[in-house]
């Protein structure tokens, strides 16, 4: 009420003073920023779904050019009772885990060596950036013949393809903590190794896992493109087997089952993004 | 423990930046160092604490460091210098981690210079859930806990908004009383250095030589009554810097 009493003068002072009528003053925020919408993306997920489904019992699209989807979840689900999923995606894992993990912490490993000496930043900088931009794809006769058909060969690709984008993203990192925060551990009369491990690590963090992000895409893609020479089991074999025998709903499963499989590491990293960097907002 | 400064000079590249310092910080002094902005008291304060070699010169200690001191020169930062990624315990534990003390004995370190700050409450709280004024409180905890015997503090007043710099400033003379420290107080606001300062000695403007030294014989704690005469004081000081300041102001301008 007293609140009232002290605002009312000058209101009508001011409107009386003017003696036009009052208009509120428009809004002119708002807009720029997104909103959360949780059911939109399934919507459009299962509506394309359907249209899709629609269209090729309709015969509007042509079963040669494309198979349905309820046929690819039958080819999907062939895959599951014969108990070949499980032998196509172990396989695949198995390369994809070795490959990824060495890949990264070599790439971790030459990152921090990178961002901590200048002899290393001079000696290796200048070849990274000159290996980094080769597709490993295109190395990977030579991988063959390095490392064998077999297992080696697929693992080295991946391991190369996700080693550079490792070190890049963990030199970055490095060279963006805070140099304040770095003397400040100097003051304290920290070790340099107290100084690595508990300054620059931990403030490099965020940088190597957005690295993790795009090396885990990176090692899918590379993932695939290895299985197709000389693999017997594996996503990317099966992919190439139905490509070749023109097996669409086989194709379009297995694409299914690597969309799933990146899907899933994307979710992976996230969850580790939120535990290893909940300091900050 | 005593800190000597010798003859300071310091250059970045072509421009000179400290032209022959020279002072000494008495045991339980403040000494509080005024400027312009850009005039190198940050760069001095590097100096002074070995975080940086200067071109010409050398600071000297003089005198044993108290019984039990981990890190005789001890800085508070202007942006607070504390890790993200550390609660307020784990921030000042940090320091005391390197000279071996965990456990139990570092506990019971943490847990005393966080009640002598007023932290108590806040031990598992990260800095970002802090107020600006908070997180310089735990990076004096954590200069406390190693027992200092000069305190190398540059501007660390300076980020808070003036309400909560009048709360710090008496928190940090209600410090003093009890504990005695040097210090070396930077700043550009001279409030806090006649607050504060048992001595004040004016820079110019770059490159920093000292254009005077102001000794305040007035006992610290009873500044905070005797405001009118440190106001007087404070235009002194202020007539000093003024035209200091209006040219490094210029100068600053005129970088292309
Ligand atoms: N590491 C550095 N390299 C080059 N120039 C610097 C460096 N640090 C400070 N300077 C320059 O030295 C001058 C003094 O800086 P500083 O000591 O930070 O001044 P203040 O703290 O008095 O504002 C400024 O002109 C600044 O640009
Ligand atoms: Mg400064």
């Amino acid at each position: 009420m007293s609140h009232e009493a002290t605002t009312r003068p000058g209101e009508t002072a001011a409107a009386a003073g003017s003696g036009e009528e009052l208009r509120p003053v428009p809004f002119r925020g708002g807009g720029f920023k997104h909103r959360p919408l949780g059911p939109v993306a399934p919507i459009v997920f299962l509506a394309i779904l359907a249209l899709w489904e629609l269209g090729a019992r309709s015969g509007f699209i042509s079963p040669i050019a494309l198979p349905a989807p309820s046929e690819a979840l039958a080819a999907l689900g062939d895959l599951i009772a014969t108990g070949m999923l499980w032998k196509h995606l172990g396989a695949s894992l198995y390369r994809l885990i070795v490959g990824w993990t060495l890949g990264s912490l070599l790439g971790i490993a030459f990152g921090l060596l990178i961002g901590l000496f200048s002899l290393a930043r001079a000696g290796l900088l200048p070849l990274v950036s000159a290996l980094f931009p080769i597709p490993k794809i295109a190395l990977l006769p030579l991988f063959i013949i390095w490392f064998g058909i077999g297992e080696g060969s697929k693992v080295a690709t991946i391991l190369f393809g996700t080693f550079f984008p490792t070190v890049i993203a963990t030199y970055g990192g490095v060279d963006n903590v805070d140099r304040n925060l770095i003397r400040m551990g100097q003051s304290f009369g920290l070790s340099w190794l107290s100084i690595v491990r508990k300054i620059i690590v931990p403030g490099a963090m965020p940088a190597i896992l957005s690295g993790f992000r795009i090396s885990a895409s990176i090692a899918i893609v590379l993932l695939v493109a290895a299985e197709m020479i000389g693999a017997e089991f594996g996503i990317g074999a099966y992919i190439l087997m139905a490509g070749a025998l023109f097996a669409l709903d086989q194709l379009i499963a297995g694409v299914a089952i690597l969309s799933v499989l990146g899907l899933i590491i994307a979710w992976l990293i996230g969850k580790a993004e939120k535990r290893l960097l909940a300091w900050r907002s | 423990m005593q800190l000597i400064a010798r003859n300071i000079t310091h250059h970045y590249g072509g421009t000179a930046v400290l032209e022959d310092i020279s002072f000494a910080i008495g045991a339980g002094e403040i000494v509080c160092v005024v400027g312009p902005s850009g005039c190198g008291k940050s760069t001095f304060l590097r100096i002074a604490g070995g975080l940086e070699r200067p071109d010409s010169g050398e600071v000297m200690v003089a005198g044993a460091a108290p019984e039990g001191s981990l890190n005789p020169l001890t800085y508070i930062f202007q942006d607070f210098a504390l890790l993200p990624w550390r609660s307020v315990a784990g921030n000042v534990s940090l320091v005391l981690e390197d000279h071996g003390i965990r456990g139990a004995e570092a506990r019971a370190i943490v847990a005393d210079v966080l009640a002598r700050t007023n932290l108590s409450d806040f031990a598992r709280a990260l800095p970002r859930q802090l107020s600006g004024g908070m997180k310089q409180r735990v990076a004096i905890a954590r200069a406390l806990a190693v027992k200092p015997a000069i305190m190398l503090m540059d501007e660390p007043l300076s980020a808070l908004d003036s309400q909560t710099r009048e709360l710090l400033m008496d928190d940090l003379v209600a410090l003093w009383q009890r504990e005695r420290f040097s210090a070396c107080y930077v700043t550009h606001n001279l409030n806090e250095a006649v607050r504060l300062g048992s001595r004040i000695i004016v820079l110019s403007r770059r490159p920093g030589r000292i254009r005077e030294v102001v000794e305040i014989d007035m006992p610290i704690d009873q500044r905070a009554e005797r405001l009118t005469e440190l106001e007087r004081l404070q235009r002194r000081v202020w007539e000093i810097m003024r035209e200091e300041a209006r040219e490094a102001d210029r100068e600053i301008a005129d970088v292309p």
